[in-house]
């Protein structure tokens, strides 16, 4: 394939690519122009959207680099949900008189890392992409220098995620040395043909690393300190599109090059999916800092998702793609409630500011309380159907007795779910609430209609993710 | 009449629309001039949807034991939106629509804060409880039947009494444990049979072994619901903390959910397994009929002992159903349709003096027959038939399930009818201590007796009990067709 062909399949990366590095020059000579960057960036994330959308399948640089169905299913979302991110962290940042050009860039390269991880095909492009997103999430996650508690947030996740990066290097190394190639569809032919301990080995470290970035417990340590620490819109941005791109590529890692050797990382993705569970639902009890009980409750839902996962099979996959879509908007959302309040100008962070608030803000009650049922699985919201799709596809898979935990586990956690809606709803009230901003209203309400409304979307979503888990079913 | 189960359902919604647009509309308006419009708005919703569901009583074919009415829009993740009803369900839209009207008057004026949510919160409810009684797809099915406890939860959590966090927690939690582990049941017969449509899914032969498990996670759900001995602890909390209407919605049409699943799931899906399991829900049916019985009498909350009386006679509910022969299904239903008027009405009588008086302990009142006559008169009628009185509702469903019951195990039956002694011990006692003797506390002596709106109340509920009473036929010529058609398949698949 010539470059330029190469160059069309890689197109939406190469034009975010590009964007970043034009507003990183529009914002190094118009430090004024915030506003100008902030547009620019969201424009680029959609036009790159668009582009993965419409643009042509295949595999290019000698089949490193893949766009299929499930990148551009992974792809809309990333994009979509970073340029949410830009919006609310661009008002966010105004209102806290912190506003700087490099936030929406930041935001365009970790996505143009996704988008690599959605599209990897190789070790190597897997990598890459990995290491692009996180650099620049961490130094987001540190984006208020003078503020300790997000300064040690980013320097938190840095550590934590250089080791992580270490572990899966070397899982990378093992599998590359017993397959001979770090390309995907070479690896997959000497599963095939036997998986061997080696490979195996390697697979196991792979995975240690990328269940780090999907914060699945127990390498989850990370998650409670970077989501206080962090600024809230930095952390809708870690909790939704990184993880979307991290399963994404452990669903093509699993099931195009390791498909071979199913029955034996089953068992670790089940291990990892039930700590996930039972941590989010025990540890997410004693929480009193929504975003910390966010975090729990985040690691929780990679939790179901990787149950998806377990199953191993198109279904599986289709399972895992849908929840997390669904996971994705109504996080968005609860954290965008989040952002809209504040009182006496400090932002309202724990369980105890929400008290009554029903009184003061009905209508970001009534959000935040769809989405907490949500989150809970109640139906008709969309948190239910998430869960609904990915129990299905375990039990279809024989899956049973960790669909029953699961399951039960989701009462555990509907006790932390309930116990905010009860403090917002039951409770007298805490006092005088400031005013919502216009953005992250707009963004909460759109999210607990969308949650609400689920079964309008879905009948969209679903055929979406089935063609998707389809092109990661071939091996 | 193809719609007319879409729109019975969703018409209450209609009203929460209109009470919304008020609320948005209406911000600079005067506070206790919008409350009245929306308690208008509520009242025409309900009675408008009441109107529709006596429609469709009076088109639904009695001979016809299908499904009716039947709607099937394919949906996605193979369910598919699907309505129907037969002479199972029918009647108990017709209870929910006829109960609704009854709750927003009876709320009127005891519910002084947050008016429009309260309404808001009882209209959905409805419109879920419907659906669960249309809905004919086990995804929409549960959709239906899981939404509802958002609003119960709130009811309970916000407009109820003092431990009401508590008891809202215990509601919610115990039913979301029963209920997940129906929806596991649900994605695995989803995933054996290949269809979520209840019709179809009747007519699957569910293999012996699997039924078993099916069963359980169903029984789990519906035991919890229906309350079963001994997981009935959340139901006495609930309904003391409950604002009035909050307890009839309870008892009236939420734990007849449970009667109903077992109907439409357990013994015409998994014959074999209720069958096996039928000695297990004999004993818990009788421990429920003779121990709460027992609970009931040393009660010293008006409500709580109403609840507890709720949980003995829904034993007999359970018996008659797994006697699995005609009559005792009959029965079942009978009773249940029965115990939705009567416990609803007991439930109007404690809040008529609560509201008076705001509390509801058993000694504090005592003769109120010498102030309140009419009030006597109405709460003796609801008392016997609470007792199963012969004329009233409540002897018809008792005799029939105790009849079916003794067709099929004869000790149950026994066991079971010194629960009819037992209810008329504590009911009367209740009722002799409350209402019987001289007025001694002296806070008593200004009580005033029934006024217009609360006799607008009790009338329909008192024609209700005595028509059923004495006209059984009316009821029973609407569910035989479907009661025979289901419990000849039972008969047939258990080979009796």
């Amino acid at each position: 394939m010539n470059l330029i062909g190469a160059l069309q399949i890689a197109l939406p990366e190469a034009f975010l690519a590009v964007s970043a590095l034009l507003l990183l020059v529009l914002g190094a000579y118009r430090p004024k122009g915030v506003a100008a960057v902030s547009l620019g960036a969201g424009f680029a994330l959609a036009v790159a959207a668009v582009l993965a959308a419409v643009g042509p399948g295949g595999a290019a640089f000698a089949g490193s680099y893949i766009a299929d169905a499930a990148s551009a299913y992974a792809k809309v979302a990333i994009y979509a949900f970073s340029a949410v991110s830009v919006l609310l962290g661009d008002r966010w940042l105004a209102r806290l008189d912190a506003k700087s050009f490099e936030f929406p860039i930041l935001i365009v390269i970790a996505a143009l890392g996704m988008g690599m991880m959605a599209s990897a095909g190789d070790l190597i492009s897997l990598y890459i992409g990995i290491e692009l997103h996180s650099l620049a999430l961490y130094v987001l996650a540190a984006f208020r220098r003078d503020d300790a508690r997000s300064s040690e947030a980013g320097l938190k996740y840095f550590v934590l995620g250089a080791l992580s990066s270490g572990l899966l290097l070397y899982g990378a190394s093992l599998i590359y040395g017993f397959a001979g190639s770090t390309r995907f569809d070479v690896i997959a032919q000497a599963v095939h043909a036997g998986a061997n301990t080696g490979i195996l080995f390697g697979l196991v470290f792979l995975l240690c690393g990328l269940a780090f970035k999907v914060s699945a417990a127990p390498f989850h340590m990370w998650t409670p300190d970077v989501y206080e620490g962090a600024p809230t819109p930095v952390v809708i941005f870690i909790t939704t599109a990184p993880k979307l791109a991290a399963m994404v590529l452990l669903a093509r890692v699993l099931m195009n090059a390791f498909g071979g050797a199913a029955d034996q990382w089953r068992q670790v993705i089940l291990v990892l999916a039930m700590i996930s569970v039972l941590v989010g639902a025990f540890a997410g009890l004693v929480q009193t800092n929504l975003k910390r009980l966010l975090a729990y409750s985040s690691i929780a839902n990679i939790g179901y998702a990787l149950i998806g996962l377990a199953a191993a099979n198109h279904q599986g996959v289709q399972s895992m793609l849908v929840f997390m879509v669904l996971y994705m908007i109504d996080v968005t959302g609860f954290f965008a409630c989040l952002l809209a309040l504040s009182r006496a100008g400090k932002p309202m962070e724990t369980l105890a500011d929400m008290a009554g608030l029903f009184r003061e803000k009905p209508g970001i009650t009534l959000a935040m309380t769809v989405l907490s049922f949500s989150f809970l699985g109640l139906p008709p919201f969309s948190g239910f159907w998430g869960k609904f799709y990915v129990f299905k596809a375990a039990l279809n898979a024989g899956l049973w007795p960790v669909a029953v935990a699961g399951l039960v586990l989701s009462v555990v956690a509907a006790f932390y779910y309930l116990r905010l809606v009860k403090t917002m709803w039951f409770d007298p009230p805490a006092g005088a609430v400031d005013a919502a901003p216009l953005d992250a209203r707009g963004v909460a309400y759109a999210a607990a209609l969308l949650s609400l409304g689920v079964v309008l979307v879905l009948p969209f979503l679903d055929p979406a993710a089935t063609v998707a888990a389809a092109a990661l079913g071939t091996h | 009449m193809t719609g007319i189960l879409s729109l019975t359902t969703f018409f209450p919604l209609i009203g929460v629309a209109a009470i919304l647009a008020l609320r948005l509309l209406g911000g600079k308006a005067d506070q206790a001039k919008l409350e009245n419009a929306a308690k208008w708005i509520a009242l025409a919703t309900t009675l408008a949807t009441l109107a529709l569901s006596i429609l469709l009583v009076a088109q639904f074919d009695p001979l016809n034991p299908g499904f009716q009415f039947s709607e099937d829009i394919p949906w996605f993740a193979g369910a598919g939106y699907r309505m129907g009803v037969d002479g199972i369900s029918v009647l108990f839209v017709l209870l929910t629509a006829f109960l609704l009207p009854l709750c927003i008057i009876a709320s009127w004026t005891s519910i002084q804060k947050r008016v429009l949510e309260y309404l808001i919160a009882f209209l959905i409810l409805e419109a879920l409880v419907i659906g669960v009684f249309c809905a004919t797809d086990l995804v929409l099915f549960y959709i239906f039947f899981e939404g509802g406890l958002l609003p119960m939860f709130l009811i309970i959590g916000i407009w109820g009494g003092q431990r009401r966090v508590y008891a809202a927690f215990k509601f919610f939690l115990y039913t979301l444990l029963g209920s997940v582990l129906m929806l596991a049941a649900i994605l695995v017969m989803a995933s054996v049979a290949h269809t979520t449509s209840i019709p179809e899914l009747m007519a699957y032969h569910f293999a012996p072994g699997l039924q078993i498990w099916l069963w359980l996670a169903f029984f789990a759900s519906f035991a919890v619901k229906m309350p079963m001995w001994p997981v009935h602890t959340w139901l006495p909390d609930a309904h003391v903390e409950a604002p009035t209407a909050g307890s009839v919605i309870l008892a009236g049409i939420l734990l007849k959910l449970g009667g109903y699943g077992f109907l439409r799931f357990s013994l015409p899906m998994f014959p074999s397994a209720s069958h096996y399991f039928t000695p297990l829900v004999f004993t818990l049916s009788v421990i429920a009929v003779i121990y709460t019985s027992l609970v009931a009498f040393r009660q010293v909350d008006i409500k709580k002992l109403i609840a507890y009386s709720s949980v003995a006679h829904m034993g007999f509910v359970t018996m008659g159903i797994f006697a699995g022969n005609a009559v005792g299904v009959q029965g079942a239903i009978y009773q249940m349709l029965s115990h939705g008027v009567i416990s609803g009405a007991l439930f109007l009588c404690v809040g008529v003096v609560y509201d008076r008086m705001h509390t509801r302990e058993i000694a504090f009142y005592g003769g109120l027959v010498n102030r309140m006559p009419w009030y006597a008169a109405v709460f003796m009628l609801f008392t016997m038939g609470n007792v199963g009185l012969p004329g009233t509702s409540g002897f018809v469903g008792e005799i029939l399930s105790m009849t079916g019951t003794y067709g099929t195990s004869t000790w149950t039956a026994l066991f079971a009818a010194t629960g009819v002694i037992l209810s008329a011990v504590y009911a009367l006692t209740l009722y002799r201590r409350v209402v019987f003797g001289e007025i001694t506390n002296p806070k008593l002596a200004g009580i005033t007796d029934l006024e217009k709106r609360e006799v607008l109340i009790f009338a329909p509920l008192i024609v209700g009990t005595l028509v059923l009473g004495i006209q059984p036929g009316l009821i029973l010529n609407i569910t035989q067709a479907s009661v025979d058609h289901l419990v000849t398949a039972y008969r047939a698949a258990i080979g009796g």
